[in-house]
């Protein structure tokens, strides 16, 4: 439904509509890529290779 | 009914939307950080690598080792048993930032070649991985570190996987916290099993022999050992 109201208001004939969906698609990507996934990388519980008095107790604040 | 129906096709739509997300995740984490951290480090090593051969301002050994700063590189690690292309850049500082960008150097311990622990951390797996296959490491397996001043040859004497907490891997004598070290060790961590932060694989190594940079390395050093060598005890 969201998808589908999105295609509708691409405007133009078909091959716009497909190259517009294309350059949506990838933008959202590369915001994804570029901002927001390094920015929880950090939070995630797998990226840890010190060995620290503090590591396991707050994982998700402290630095590696 | 109406109203109920387009809300469910809402939620349906943004179910589908967070699965992708997901998904796209996954994909960056596993494989994008890994094209992004070898762009970076393969640079650094390039720019260590003409940075040493600019000469040397003074003798091997007649100076103290001054503190690197956080986050700038000083060495070229080289583990031959990683393939003989393996060059990776070691910078000053362990923190999350540092290794995204290579091998970090804990803050405290001493300098390649010098007696006490030169101990560094790696990622195991994504932002290019420097110590992948560190599990593939055996006992007498080379450990070469490269500076502006010297080369600083080690072997690997053993392994060990500890709780993250275990800090005294690091200490100036491996695995025995406070007491005055008299020989020269190297310290590696990464995180284990791979994929998993549960625990840390570490691996001892003990200097060789280190040579002024103007002599260079010896013939064979960076040779690539046979597989069949003995599993690290």
């Amino acid at each position: 439904m969201l998808y589908a109201a999105i295609w509708r208001a691409l405007p133009g004939p078909l091959v716009v509509r497909v190259l517009l969906a294309a350059v949506l698609v990838l933008a959202v990507v590369a915001v994804l890529f570029v901002w927001v996934f390094p920015r929880i990388a950090p939070l995630m519980p797998f990226n840890d290779n010190t060995v620290d008095p503090s590591a396991g107790v707050v994982a998700h604040v402290r630095e590696v | 009914m109406k109203l109920a129906r387009w809300t469910l096709g809402i939620v349906g739509d943004l179910l589908v939307t967070a699965g992708l997300v997901l998904l796209l995740f996954v994909g960056w984490q596993l494989w994008f950080t890994d094209v992004t951290a070898n762009r970076t480090q393969d640079a650094t090593v390039s720019r260590l690598t003409q940075d040493f051969a600019k000469g040397q301002a003074t003798t091997p050994g007649t100076e103290t080792p001054k503190a690197v700063p956080f986050g700038s590189a000083f060495a070229i690690v080289r583990i031959p048993r990683f393939g003989a292309d393996y060059a990776r850049p070691v910078l000053e500082g362990t923190s999350r930032d540092i290794l995204q960008d290579g091998i970090g150097h804990y803050d405290g311990t001493v300098l390649p070649g010098a007696v006490g622990n030169f101990a560094v951390a790696g990622h195991r797996t994504t932002y290019g991985r420097p110590f992948h296959d560190i599990d593939t490491l055996r006992t007498g397996d080379l450990i070469v570190v490269e500076t502006k001043t010297a080369y600083s040859v080690y072997a690997v004497k053993r392994h060990e996987i500890v709780a993250p907490t275990d800090v005294q891997v690091v200490a100036p004598v491996p695995d025995k916290p406070g007491v005055k070290p008299t020989e020269r060790w190297m310290t590696m961590t990464a995180c284990h099993p791979k994929y998993s932060a549960a625990q840390r694989y570490v691996v001892f190594a003990q200097l060789v022999k280190t040579y002024p940079h103007a002599d260079g390395l010896p013939a064979g050093t960076l040779t690539v050992p046979l597989s069949s060598s003995k599993k690290a005890a």
